[in-house]
């Protein structure tokens, strides 16, 4: 008997084979989980505010 | 004691007006010309046009700001420049009209000493039968009112969906020459993220359509991000988060006529074809306002300060050559007018030498491809760098700009919300260095990879709060203001 997997980009069902949508890439479930995790987002907020703040150093003149 | 006059009080002209004030206000004049009584905090326009914000909350007006500050506001419309003087006059002037509803029509002759063209775009939507949100058919995010108009309308498409209709939407450009891709893309995945959370997205069925060749090109011809030990191109990204979220895309299209519920468009390989909708939400493509130039003797000088299309020419190469032989010092660096010196055009009022993205056409000879975007921070370090030049020129007479603000030597950050909200939502917060891809400086990708990155999470969205608010704290130059960086 044939048993289903568990998907690993549960999020995504409707994309078809060769199609434009198949030949890109989809997050997974754990990329997913992460983009709205507090404790993970607060840190990269720290981050990407040091990120930005260097490239803007580095702009002004 | 000397005059500088600013036309327009965007994020360019209001920044240069800001600090002018701040440097030189005591000795000297500001003047500030602008036909709106508000000044409008753009980025936050989508929130406003998918209902999460209202119009209050992204504009203020601007005569008590300038009032405090001692700076001389006129709501007014500039009409024309006259950089020799005229019959009349030996100083160099400019011609407005009142939109002040006190003085509404009555026409002003402002002198200068110092002029500075910061008057934006003029949102062409008459260059695509039926767009806008006036007389046409599509709905549009680029001024808060607009915004406003365009929630309405997408509030009566979800009540339609929750009982039982299904609806259509189709976000992007709306002309083959517009720029302002990111703003539309920000619009159409908020747009999906509302419909989520009201629990009609099985109801829609979403569209972008836009004038790039490839997805995440943004005006910029693209950009490259590191990921897994890869420079990834900004196509991946794009595609993916369409993919993800079940957004389908049409690209390479001009749309040049849009109906009651369709929208026609031509193809890059010359197809023609129609899209149905019930929602469209279309960008316009950008002019400028449409100033005239007239030297002493009243002769038209227009076409001599101003580009073809509208924008006032600067210290770029303006010289026609093809894509492979342009160059990052095509790009203007102190934004003076070559013959008038003491003229600038800073923000999206400078004209652009070309494209950033690589021009392309449909057999049929239809120009289908993105024009450069001047978004939010560059367009503000414009500014900041034409009124410390100015300020040089005044009171240390320095006979040349003393500071630059090449795109082709700053970056950018960007930040674009695909959803609203503080728990679940999400924006890509990315900077790009530089702006303008330098293949010289940065060979193969044109930029600098260690300072272009860009992902996607709660913490972007809690930026663009930040930028929301820090913002419009420092436009309203309340305590501090100097502080927060452009």
């Amino acid at each position: 008997m044939e048993t289903k997997e568990k998907s690993q980009t549960p999020h995504v069902k409707h994309i078809e084979p060769y199609t434009a949508e198949f030949e890109t890439m989809v997050p997974t479930g754990m990329v997913k989980f992460f983009r709205t995790c507090v404790i993970w987002q607060f840190i990269r907020f720290i981050a990407l505010n040091i990120k930005m703040t260097l490239v803007i150093l580095k702009s002004h003149k | 004691m000397a005059r500088v006059v600013i036309m327009g009080a965007g994020v360019s002209g209001h920044t240069a007006a800001s600090f002018l004030q701040d440097w030189i206000g005591k000795e000297h004049e500001v003047v500030v010309v602008t036909p709106n009584s508000k000044w409008n905090w753009i980025p936050s326009n989508i929130w406003v046009g998918v209902g999460e914000m209202s119009k209050e909350d992204v504009t203020f007006d601007l005569a008590p700001v300038y009032e405090k500050v001692g700076a001389t506001f006129k709501q007014a419309k500039a009409l024309s420049i006259h950089p020799q003087g005229g019959k009349d006059a030996i100083s160099p002037y400019i011609t407005i009209e009142y939109t002040d509803s006190s003085k509404s029509g009555e026409k002003e002759v402002v002198t200068y000493d110092y002029l500075i063209n910061a008057t934006g775009p003029k949102l062409n939507f008459a260059a695509t039968e039926g767009l806008g949100p006036d007389s046409g058919n599509t709905v549009s995010v680029c001024t808060a009112e607009h915004a406003e108009h365009a929630s309405k309308e997408l509030q009566a498409c979800i009540e339609k969906m929750k009982n039982g209709e299904k609806q259509k939407f189709l976000i992007g450009t709306g002309h083959g020459m517009c720029t302002c891709q990111g703003a539309a893309f920000e619009y159409i995945f908020n747009v999906e993220f509302v419909l989520a959370n009201a629990g009609v997205r099985d109801m829609a069925e979403i569209t972008w359509i836009s004038n790039e060749s490839f997805l995440g090109d943004f005006g910029i011809g693209g950009l490259h991000i590191k990921r897994g030990g890869y420079a990834a191109s900004s196509k991946l990204f794009a595609e993916s988060i369409y993919a993800e979220r079940d957004v389908g895309w049409i690209i390479g299209a001009h749309v040049n006529k849009v109906e009651k519920g369709k929208a026609h468009y031509e193809l890059l390989d010359g197809t023609m074809d129609v899209e149905e909708f019930d929602f469209a939400m279309l960008i316009p493509p950008f002019a400028g306002v449409g100033l005239k130039a007239f030297d002493k003797n009243d002769n038209d000088i227009t076409a001599d300060i101003f580009a073809a299309n509208g924008f006032l020419k600067v210290d770029a190469d303006y010289t026609p050559k093809p894509y492979e032989e342009w160059k990052a010092s095509d790009w203007p660096r102190n934004y003076q007018n070559p013959t008038y010196k003491n003229i600038f055009a800073v923000g999206i009022a400078f004209a652009p030498p070309h494209l950033i993205s690589k021009p392309m056409s449909s057999p049929n000879g239809t120009p289908i491809n993105p024009t450069p975007p001047r978004t939010g921070m560059p367009s503000a370090m414009i500014g900041k760098a034409v009124a410390k030049s100015i300020r040089d020129m005044i009171i240390e007479g320095k006979s040349e700009p003393t500071h630059t603000a090449s795109m082709t030597e700053m970056g950018a950050a960007c930040v674009a919300s695909t959803g609203k909200n503080f728990f679940s939502g999400t924006a890509a917060a990315l900077t790009v260095y530089p702006v303008v891809p330098d293949f010289e400086k940065y060979p193969g990708i044109g930029r600098d990879l260690n300072h272009t990155f860009g992902e996607i999470g709660l913490a972007g969205h809690w930026i663009k709060h930040l930028l929301h608010y820090g913002f419009l704290w420092k436009a309203q130059m309340k305590p501090g203001w100097k502080f927060i960086p452009e």
